[in-house]
């Protein structure tokens, strides 16, 4: 296959960065998009020139570390897929490819196509935790918990962390992502006792990391390699609703914390 | 902006059952519509749904500026390449741009209807019927005796139509009301709302026009 990839380039942070074309060749339908990224770059170090930077680890779908745009979408053509299960065989011989870094004020860019996304670990670090040791596996069944909701527990915890609900939403916000990480703590006995405290922490460090609003496009949840639903919104937005109106943190009274 | 916009959902219901009585253009019509209009202006309780709903207007309308402005600067530099046709609709991405259109069409329609009623200078703005109401109704026929009123109207009514078509759902959605057995319902409603509500208010000065 031969193709015209057009690359969004940018030496660092401060750099202003710009598209530059890269034609290519000789490259097998049967190739995933991060092996024909390795093509293009042993060519450019060849060249003498600087490879292009982007982030990859497992190239199986799990870690959430690839996180390209291309040709107008987070994680490309498809669905369910992540940057590195996406494979040449998408495209035709001749297109050209566009692939950019997430865009988020929220998710600076620090090369390339890697953009700083610890903004996630820091709304982690804010709620997305249960504060009491939970101590060695218990016996199965052993807590009842309602079957469709440990599914959909379960089904929130696929979240990868990507951002690709960041980059493809108009509004960057991380809603998806929050509310991923709300939802599959809050399902659960476990995790419910402190539901309120998280979802109030949780939605603050989002805002003070710039990410955008919701305002229900549903973009995220088409994008998302894990499916993730916007259900999970919706289930976020009425536990926020009800702590905001409710819920009144408790204050120290002495005896440390 | 839910809870504004929902409530500005029921506004148009109530408002819609007003207008369908201007289909009656003969006298008997005329002074019932009068009667009407003279009972929404001076009813207590009517007048207190009326502040409500000129207070969900402004705050929607501030709510959703402050909120657009905050989402743009989320993403201070643009994709060089986006296709969000892939994944979300035309009305959903614009509803900003669409909201400000009918904030526009409202500023026209008050102007032209809502101040005249009120304030409107008798015999200059509006004139009195044979009952000694305020007559509006040939101040309606009179408007959309105009055709680039009748066009205007009728364009708006589609803005509007869209900007329910994505509005109604994620109402619900942004107050956490989402069901799987319910969301499909509400969806549905609100798409049939969409349709079905800008479609009747559009016909009225089509109507007028062409049979008035």
């Amino acid at each position: 296959m031969n193709l015209k990839l057009k690359i969004w380039r940018q030496k660092g942070p401060k750099d202003n960065g710009k598209m530059v074309d890269y034609p290519i060749s000789g490259i097998s339908p049967d190739m995933s998009f991060l092996e024909m990224m390795d093509v293009l770059n042993d060519q450019l170090v060849e060249k003498g020139d600087l490879p292009v930077a982007f982030d990859h680890d497992c190239r199986e779908g799990i870690c959430g570390s690839c996180s390209m745009y291309i040709n107008g979408e987070p994680h490309g053509p498809g669905r369910g897929i992540t940057t590195c299960q996406l494979h040449m065989r998408s495209f035709a011989d001749g297109d050209t490819i566009h692939i950019e870094p997430w865009r988020a004020a929220a998710f600076p860019v620090i090369k390339d196509l890697v953009t700083d996304r610890s903004a996630f670990d820091r709304i982690i670090q804010a709620g997305g935790f249960i504060s009491v040791n939970s101590g060695s596996p218990v016996d199965a069944n052993a807590i009842p918990i309602d079957k469709h909701d440990s599914d959909r527990a379960f089904d929130a915890a696929t979240c990868i962390g990507c951002g690709a609900c960041v980059a493809a939403c108009k509004n960057a916000s991380a809603m998806l992502f929050t509310s991923a990480k709300v939802s599959h703590l809050s399902l659960l006995p476990q995790g419910q006792v402190e539901s309120r405290d998280r979802v109030l922490a949780m939605i603050n460090q989002m805002d003070e990391e710039g990410f955008g609003n919701c305002t229900n496009t549903g973009a995220c949840e088409v994008e998302c390699p894990k499916g993730i639903s916007i259900e999970n919104i919706a289930r976020m937005n009425r536990q926020y609703l009800g702590a905001a109106i409710s819920y009144s943190p408790p204050k120290a009274t002495g005896g440390g914390d | 902006m839910a809870a504004t916009g929902l409530f500005l959902c029921i506004f148009l219901l109530g408002h819609l059952a007003g207008n369908l009585q201007l289909f009656m253009t003969d006298e008997a019509g005329k002074l019932q519509f009068n009667e009407y209009a003279k009972f929404m202006t001076t009813f207590p309780a009517v007048k207190i749904l009326s502040y409500l709903t000129y207070f969900s207007i402004v705050f929607h309308a501030i709510d959703g500026l402050l909120l657009t402005l905050k989402n743009r600067k989320a993403r201070p530099v643009g994709y060089a390449y986006s296709r969000p046709d892939k994944n979300s609709s035309f009305p959903a991405r614009n509803m900003a741009i669409l909201g400000s259109l009918m904030l526009v069409f409202i500023v026209l329609h008050m102007s032209n209807f809502w101040v005249k009623m009120h304030w409107g200078e008798l015999n200059v703005d509006i004139w009195l019927d044979a009952n000694g109401n305020r007559d509006l109704h040939s101040v309606v026929m009179h408007s959309f005796k105009q055709l680039w009123y009748v066009i205007v109207y009728v364009l708006c009514m589609v803005a509007i139509g869209f900007h329910l078509w994505h509005g109604f759902q994620s109402g619900f959605q942004s107050l956490g009301l989402n069901h799987p057995r319910y969301t499909p319902i509400v969806e549905k409603t609100g798409y049939a709302f969409a349709v079905i509500v800008p479609a009747l208010f559009g016909i009225i000065p089509v109507y007028i026009y062409f049979f008035g």
